[in-house]
């Protein structure tokens, strides 16, 4: 009986331990490949190496976006016995103040006892020198070097380069790289625009951590490789003018370009920011400082501000009319001062008018009636696909975020928009770049580019073509032609030549007056508000000193120089300015000058000795163009 | 055959102590050395190749209570069947004393503490209770067991140190309990019906018992059912355990270079995971190595048994012997995630002193058995009861 039981019994255990042994094979044969890659994910930890962010360059290799050193102090619970104390000795060295012990003693106590915690941001040289030469007394105490993006130019490129911030919830995309701490991306301007060329590529470091994350040994690395080097169109001391010469004015912009390759020098809108407060987190006042401002810093108005562009849309007019066929250069029109059609008047900007006017004329002193009168006969639609033909009505395609389109107004776009016929009078406002005509200061300065160049130049802000993949050279970019008469285009350009060069021309008093360096031009004097026939009947006309400042009229002008062989276009949009030609025409004629003058004095230098001609690229042969 | 009163000296059955020793199974010395060797080679490992704080004082126990085991294998096995009840007695009465304790103290407190010694009744209660039934059954014969009247006195034997035991909460031990008497129930000719009602009111009882168990309790089972449903919360122990020993393979990742055991993914692995450890660091070639070497002392057990000529050194034999066995099965077992997360150590080679001597006093019991294997014991228990 007992030893039946017994041998059942052991019998029983057997087969448990069998089944043990079972188990084990299934375990640790079987399964082995699949639990082996679960210790391997729990014991290797993946962590990224975030890449260097690529440099902005201007075209000469000047930087304009770079990566400072950004030194940091941490410290480590449980490398330092007393961490209150240590807290105080650093406060000794380097002002901490009561507030930041207090915050990092409970970061400290939350986080893991080696899980470093940063105790102060943005120490200076002289600050991590001190607490270098302390550092025995300073146990636990970490020194950690990072990277912050600093622009040397503050302001002055603010709107062009953009700036970089911390990424947000919605911007996540699933690249691990961005929910990295402290991790920064380009938020406008360029740096957004080519933010993954910039970007680079992340680094991994394969770490061994334990069970609580404590990383044990670093077990492979691979760099990253940093973001590529962006070489700007700008001309950094042409940039810098640009900006002094607004920074007079209350609210303005203002685009200097190449006609013949639309590389952008000089893109200016003041007022402006400093980029470097967006790289550590910007304060809320500042920010809302920066929002409620009347002047717009934030905005880049070269290519998101659009104005009425007034007189300087004549131009347009005119081309349409004479390649239509409908006008000659010679034909005169006469001007009252007015043009009644139907019940309506409309007005010259001069009162009792010019008397006959030719298309030469009509451009040199800017004579409204001149364009009522063709207008009529040419109609919307054909100064509207003129208007388009001169890049206007469309984005140019710059390589900056937000760029507006403007407006230009045809008879169809009318009637779906706002479900109304055109009006007669509709078109003669629009001859004068009133009315539903809308246009960048870049629209513009892209359309005077065009005018001068006789092909479809667009404006682009960067050398070379920038992708994620990398930098491929810019083919010498052969812009279309603008398949417009060569005939009309000169007559054209002796209109606006008249207008700065001829005596009593509206812009006679901004010309250039060193031979060889003259330009043409046009002013525009945009109105922002409606004059009742009361005001014209009761007070004439209010001037723009007698108005508040919102209600005064746009400057504008727009020009290219030099005449006899252009090169460059310039536009100026002076928000609520005044006269066209008293304010924005001098600031034109000072950038085209020293556009001028910064090309013949850099001739002298031969190309060898560039700041970084290795990386430049020559330029399609312009360089001995406007010797004359 | 009666037979007059014998003095000691007298007793045809007195073996002297010398040959005593020589009786003394060596070999399963041996094994058991072996065993508790492995485990100071585990115990260095899991302290990252230090003898502090475990391996050292494994050793120091192992010395103490391999002395012990052998001053009580070549005690006469008379001794220990006259104070079979008494020890079950004192340890009940430790038993109610800890559940008295506990109520005013902390939680779970298990053990007295003797100042030198931190006692655990329960761990006791394990050695006691196998005496005291294999006493009870030393005195039935094989009609008496099947009487129902008869076997009511030992089940409540059984069943009370259980509830006491499952009330401190122990699962773990109240499950060695059950499962050790239930063993020399068996031997003791209990009929397989019975059996069959127990067990199947046992489970009838589940969904009763269910609600006296602890929450954790409950965790623990809710847990083995389902181990990936909470990663990281209560089923976090097993899914390391067994990504652990999987991870292992065949040959072990080496000596001392189990991730999983020295990044701390595993928990407790110098106590009741230790298993895994050698599973991670020596393969399913340690695993197995290991589990014959128990294997191979549970067939000494069986071998000692069936050679022993008196019913209560039988009894004694087979009974810690099973204890021996549930220990190991319960405790690879849930390692393994075959049952629930129940606090059983690995006998030998766990860290852990009142395991390590609750399982060398047993082995004490053993081999007493083994060296007097050839006595007759009458039914009353003394020597003039002879059969």
């Amino acid at each position: 009986m007992f030893t039946r039981r017994a041998l059942m019994l052991g019998a029983g255990k057997g087969v448990l331990l069998t089944g043990l042994a079972a188990r084990m094979y299934y375990l640790q044969v079987l399964e082995s490949d699949r639990y082996r890659t679960l210790a391997d994910e729990n014991r290797i930890s993946h962590r990224l190496l975030p890449p260097p962010r690529g440099l902005v360059t201007d075209r000469f290799g000047a930087p304009l976006a770079v990566n400072r050193q950004n030194y940091h102090i941490m410290i480590v619970r449980e490398q330092t016995p007393d961490v209150r104390r240590t807290l105080e000795i650093l406060d000794q060295i380097i002002e901490l103040g009561p507030d930041t012990i207090e915050r990092v003693e409970r970061d400290v106590s939350r986080r893991r006892s080696f899980v470093p915690v940063t105790v102060r941001d943005n120490l200076t040289w002289d600050e991590v020198a001190r607490v270098g030469v302390n550092a025995p007394d300073l146990p636990g105490l970490i020194i950690d070097a990072g990277r912050s993006r600093d622009y040397p130019e503050g302001p002055h490129l603010a709107h062009t380069l953009g700036y970089v911030a911390a990424v947000s919830e919605k911007e996540l995309t699933g690249d691990p790289l961005l929910e990295l701490p402290g991790f920064t991306i380009g938020k406008s301007g360029v740096e957004k625009v080519y933010d993954l060329a910039l970007r680079g590529t992340a680094g991994t470091s394969q770490v061994e951590v334990n069970a609580l994350g404590r990383v044990i040994r670093e077990l492979e690395r691979e760099e990253g490789e940093s973001g590529n080097t962006v070489v700007m169109t700008l001309d950094l001391e042409l940039q810098r003018y640009a900006n002094q010469r607004l920074s007079d004015q209350e609210s303005a912009s203002a685009v200097v370009m190449d006609i013949h390759n639309g590389e952008v020098l000089a893109l200016a809108s003041h007022p402006s920011y400093d980029p470097n407060a967006f790289t550590n987190g910007i304060s809320h006042k500042l920010w809302n400082s920066l929002v409620n401002n009347t002047y717009a810093p934030l905005s880049n108005k070269a290519v998101n501000g659009t104005y009425a562009p007034g007189s300087t849309f004549k131009m347009c007019v005119a081309l349409a009319g004479l390649e239509a066929g409908i006008i000659t250069p010679n034909q005169k029109f006469f001007c009252s001062g007015h043009l009644d059609l139907g019940n309506a008047r409309f007005h010259c900007w001069k009162r009792g008018g010019h008397g006959w006017m030719n298309m030469h004329d009509s451009l040199k002193h800017s004579c409204d009636v001149y364009y009522y009168e063709i207008s009529q006969k040419i109609g919307i639609d054909r100064i509207a696909a003129m208007a388009h033909k001169l890049g206007l009505g469309e984005e140019t395609g710059i390589d900056l975020p937000n760029e507006r389109s403007g407006l230009i107004p045809t008879k169809d776009w009318k009637e779906i928009q706002l479900g109304k016929r055109w009006q007669g009078g509709e078109t003669l406002i629009a001859s004068i770049g009133q009315g539903y005509v809308l246009a960048t200061p870049l629209q513009l300065c892209t359309m005077t580019a065009r005018l001068a160049s006789g092909k479809a130049v667009r404006p682009h802000l960067t050398r070379d073509h920038v992708t994620p993949e990398g930098v491929t050279s810019r083919e010498a970019e052969e812009f279309p032609d603008l398949q417009v008469s060569r005939v009309n285009l000169a007559r054209i350009r002796d209109g606006m030549n008249g207008v700065t060069n001829e005596l009593r021309g509206t812009g006679h008093g901004a010309r250039i007056k060193i031979k060889g360096m003259e330009m043409a031009g046009k002013s525009g004097t945009s109105q922002v508000r409606r004059i009742t026939m009361r005001e014209r009947q009761t007070t004439g006309v209010l001037g723009n000193d007698e108005l508040p400042w919102k209600y005064r009229d746009h400057a504008l002008f727009v020009a290219f120089a030099p005449v006899d062989n252009p090169r460059y276009a310039c536009t100026v949009v002076v928000e609520h300015g005044g006269g066209g030609s008293s304010v924005a025409g001098p600031i034109v004629r000072d950038l085209l000058l020293k556009a001028q003058e910064l090309q013949s004095a850099r001739q002298g230098i031969s190309a060898a000795n560039l700041p970084n001609s290795a990386q430049l690229r020559p330029r399609p042969a312009q360089n001995n163009r406007n010797e004359g | 055959m009666a037979m007059s009163k014998y003095r000691i000296g007298e007793d045809p059955d007195y073996v002297p102590i010398g040959r005593r020793l020589l009786l003394l199974n060596w070999t399963l010395v041996l094994l058991i050395a072996a065993l508790s060797g492995i485990g100071f080679a585990m115990l260095y490992s899991a302290a990252n190749g230090s003898f502090q704080p475990w391996a050292e004082r494994q050793m120091m126990r192992f010395a103490v209570g391999s002395a012990l085991m052998i001053v009580i294998a070549v005690t006469d096995i008379r001794v220990w069947l006259k104070l079979a009840y008494f020890s079950y007695f004192v340890a009940l009465v430790l038993l109610v004393g800890v559940e008295i304790k506990g109520d005013i103290g902390m939680g779970a407190q298990r053990w007295i503490n003797l100042g030198f010694f931190q006692l655990q009744p329960s761990e006791l209660m394990k050695i006691s209770l196998v005496l005291a039934l294999a006493r009870y059954f030393h005195g039935l014969t094989v009609e008496d067991s099947g009487r129902i009247t008869l076997l009511i006195p030992p089940l409540l034997m059984v069943l009370a140190p259980a509830a006491l035991v499952l009330r401190q909460p122990d699962l773990g031990t109240a499950l060695l309990l059950i499962a050790g008497g239930g063993v020399i129930f068996w031997l003791a000719g209990v009929r397989m019906w019975k059996f069959a009602l127990i067990l199947g009111s046992a489970l009838a009882a589940i969904p009763i018992g269910w609600q006296f168990l602890r929450d954790y309790q409950k965790n623990r089972v809710l847990t083995f059912l389902n181990p990936e449903n909470d990663p990281l919360g209560a089923g976090y122990h097993i899914t390391q355990s067994k990504i652990a020993l999987g991870s292992g393979g065949l040959f072990g990742k080496g000596f001392m270079l189990g991730s999983q055991s020295h990044l701390n993914f595993l928990p407790e692995k110098q106590t009741d995971f230790i298993f895994t450890m050698l599973g991670e660091e020596f393969g399913l070639v340690g695993g197995l190595a290991l589990l014959a070497l128990y294997a191979l002392v549970i067939t000494y057990g069986y071998v000692i048994a069936l050679r022993c000529r008196n019913q209560f050194g039988r009894l004694v034999a087979i009974g810690v012997t099973s204890t021996f066995f549930l220990y190991v099965f319960i405790n690879i077992a849930m390692v393994m995630g075959l049952i629930p997360v129940v606090g059983v150590p690995l006998p030998l080679v766990s860290y852990g002193g009142t395991v390590m001597m609750t399982i060398l006093v047993s082995f004490g019991l053993l081999m007493s058995v083994s060296i007097h294997r050839d006595i007759r014991i009458s039914r009353q228990g003394n020597d003039d009861g002879r059969n």
